[in-house]
């Protein structure tokens, strides 16, 4: 896998991708705000039990909470760790608050925390090749006592100052799409999040989606392309690679699987039960979508609200 | 005071003619803040639930924008998440976070942010990180998210939040986003210094009423929920509250905000039940 080029070629399984360009202590970012998170990725993760991972992400949200409750990180860097719309990440909670850490004697998980802004420009410092980002954020709260990464800065042309953030660069991004062409051009619609910049900061990009189209497909439509084969690693085709999170025009967020997992996660027993019945007793997504059921996956398909037409004309 | 109204949530008020809960006149009371507003920065939870009522009631022409990248969200459904798909399809633009958070709230464009809290003091600063030491914290609560430059970049910034003894407090254990600092002079300074264009937090709805900012920057008690008495506030309360001459009751809500908000808005009481 040569990421010098737009060469074909580039389509993979979930598990040669991960085994191949996620390594044990690589800085690791599985992007995509609520919408278009890479569960599958996450998993097999979880599976070829990687370790040493330090996990970025504005959100950590349920896919990280299963993650370290999987034992393959050692910190997390972040800006909002929840269940969104449920409550707390309570595996990661075990892991960080002082009487639960105190009773398993085990090693805190480390975390750094930004703002989500603070977290977007540090990738797009990351993706631009800026030594910082400055932002107008963190004046007089706690955040840079917290983490003095966040710095504050003079303006090189006038009395004010703003805060900076260093770039993110991870060794891997992974990213979850609707479609991309075998090369790797990838196109998303919906919500945008911050998958671009997290793909062109990193070294290595995975790109996981729910369709693999000719490249004349992406090439119709050439503003819906946010990520370039240029710089993808690894195609993976994994249709409801997403689940329980959502794929616009394809599947709704399954929020019965956000509430039922905060009981679920409250005990670390139960959660060890999750992942032996949904990720280690599994070989992929296919065996994990078949588990969850037709009737389950159906429920989550959207009626259709197609984009009208544009048209791009011909020239020459 | 009113004998009538919300009592607690689960049991109900019978002001008018409707009976409601204590979360739900908190909804209606933030909504009705939102007259005359144009553009708003909607947050999780109970802000993403008052803000599309505002939009459905007092206020049609609301602009609604959300931090996961959507300029002039039309919602179909209350969304559960921010992220939610339905604030995606039917929406004015969407756009990368980056370009939300730099052009449309550090530009500012956006005339309030609406923001939840765990713990908020006298001056309206808020802690949404921890409780306890931050390095071996007690209970750990999700950080940010986009709050802190929304505290600091939106005009204005409306708070809700339930308000209880364990989240009104005289000292916060970690400030997240600025409030008024340690008063209003304070607080004006140090925004001057950091170019910042908004001017902090201006009302707080809560389950029992409604503050206001005074010149000094310290939250004022202006309005009472019906059935809330003054002399319940303080135990609510980590500090000697101020509270308005002429205090006021809330109206209580009225048939259509409350089948707006069951009907159509929170039909699962995921919010409000």
């Amino acid at each position: 896998m040569d990421a010098g080029g737009s060469v074909p070629g580039k389509v993979t399984s979930m598990r040669d991708a991960v085994a191949e360009l996620v390594r044990d202590g690589d800085t690791v970012a599985i992007e995509g705000f609520t919408h278009l998170i890479s569960f599958a990725a996450g998993h097999e993760i979880i599976r070829q039990r990687k370790r040493d991972l330090t996990l970025c992400r504005l959100t950590p949200d349920l896919i990280y909470d299963q993650m370290v409750a999987g034992g393959v990180a050692r910190k997390l860097v972040f800006s909002w760790l929840g269940n969104p719309g449920v409550g707390g990440l309570n595996a990661i909670r075990r892991r960080v608050e002082a009487a639960s850490v105190a009773a398993t004697g085990g090693p805190a998980l480390e975390l750094e925390e930004y703002s989500h802004f603070g977290m977007v420009a540090r990738y797009t410092a990351g993706a631009a090749n800026l030594p910082f980002f400055p932002l107008r954020s963190y004046f007089a709260t706690d955040l840079p006592t917290a983490n003095p990464l966040i710095r504050p800065i003079r303006s090189p042309y006038g009395d004010e100052t703003v805060y900076a953030v260093p770039p993110l660069r991870p060794d891997v991004t992974i990213v979850h799409a609707q479609r991309a062409d075998a090369a790797g051009n990838t196109q998303v619609w919906g919500l945008l999040g911050c998958q671009k910049e997290a793909a062109f900061a990193a070294d290595r990009v995975i790109v996981v989606v729910e369709e693999l189209v000719a490249e004349e497909v992406v090439r119709a439509d050439p503003n819906r392309t946010i990520i370039p084969g240029l710089i993808v690693d690894a195609v993976v085709v994994e249709p409801w690679g997403a689940h329980p999170s959502y794929v616009q025009g394809a599947y709704d967020r399954d929020n019965r699987f956000y509430l039922d997992w905060d009981p679920v996660s409250r005990d670390e027993e139960a959660t060890q039960g999750w992942l032996r019945d949904w990720v280690y007793a599994l070989d992929g997504r296919a065996a994990y979508a078949e588990k969850l059921g037709e009737a389950r996956l159906n429920a989550l398909r959207p009626s259709a609200a197609p984009s009208g037409v544009v048209d791009y004309g011909a020239y020459g | 005071m009113s004998a009538q109204g919300a009592t607690g949530d689960g049991a109900t008020g019978e002001a008018g003619t409707a009976p409601f809960t204590k979360t739900e006149m908190m909804i209606v009371a933030a909504a009705r803040e939102l007259a005359g507003q144009r553009v708003c920065f909607v947050g999780v939870g109970l802000p993403n639930i008052a803000v599309n009522l505002a939009k459905r009631t007092v206020a049609p022409e609301l602009e609604l924008v959300y931090e996961a990248g959507v300029f002039g969200a039309r919602p179909a459904r209350l969304p559960l998440s921010i992220g939610d798909p339905t604030i995606v399809t039917g929406a004015t633009a969407v756009t990368s976070m980056f370009e939300l958070f730099a052009f449309y709230l550090q530009r500012g464009l956006i005339d309030v942010g609406f923001l939840g809290a765990a713990q908020i003091d006298r001056f309206g600063n808020i802690n949404t990180t921890v409780i306890g030491d931050y390095a071996r914290p007690r209970t750990r609560l999700p950080g940010s998210g986009g709050a802190c430059e929304i505290a600091i970049n939106a005009r204005q910034v409306f708070v809700i939040m339930r308000q209880t003894a364990r989240s009104f407090v005289e000292r916060i254990d970690f400030r997240t986003s600025p409030g008024n600092l340690g008063g209003a002079e304070h607080a004006e300074r140090i925004r001057r210094e950091g170019g910042s264009l908004g001017r902090g937090p201006t009302v707080v709805v809560t389950d029992l009423g409604v503050w206001h900012f005074d010149a000094t920057g310290e939250m004022r008690l202006d309005a009472v929920h019906p059935g809330v008495a003054v002399d319940d506030i303080g135990e609510t309360v980590g500090w000697e509250p101020k509270v308005a001459d002429d205090l006021r009751t809330t109206p209580p809500p009225s048939a259509e905000e409350l089948r707006l908000i069951r009907e159509e808005l929170d039909p699962g009481a995921i919010y409000t039940g």
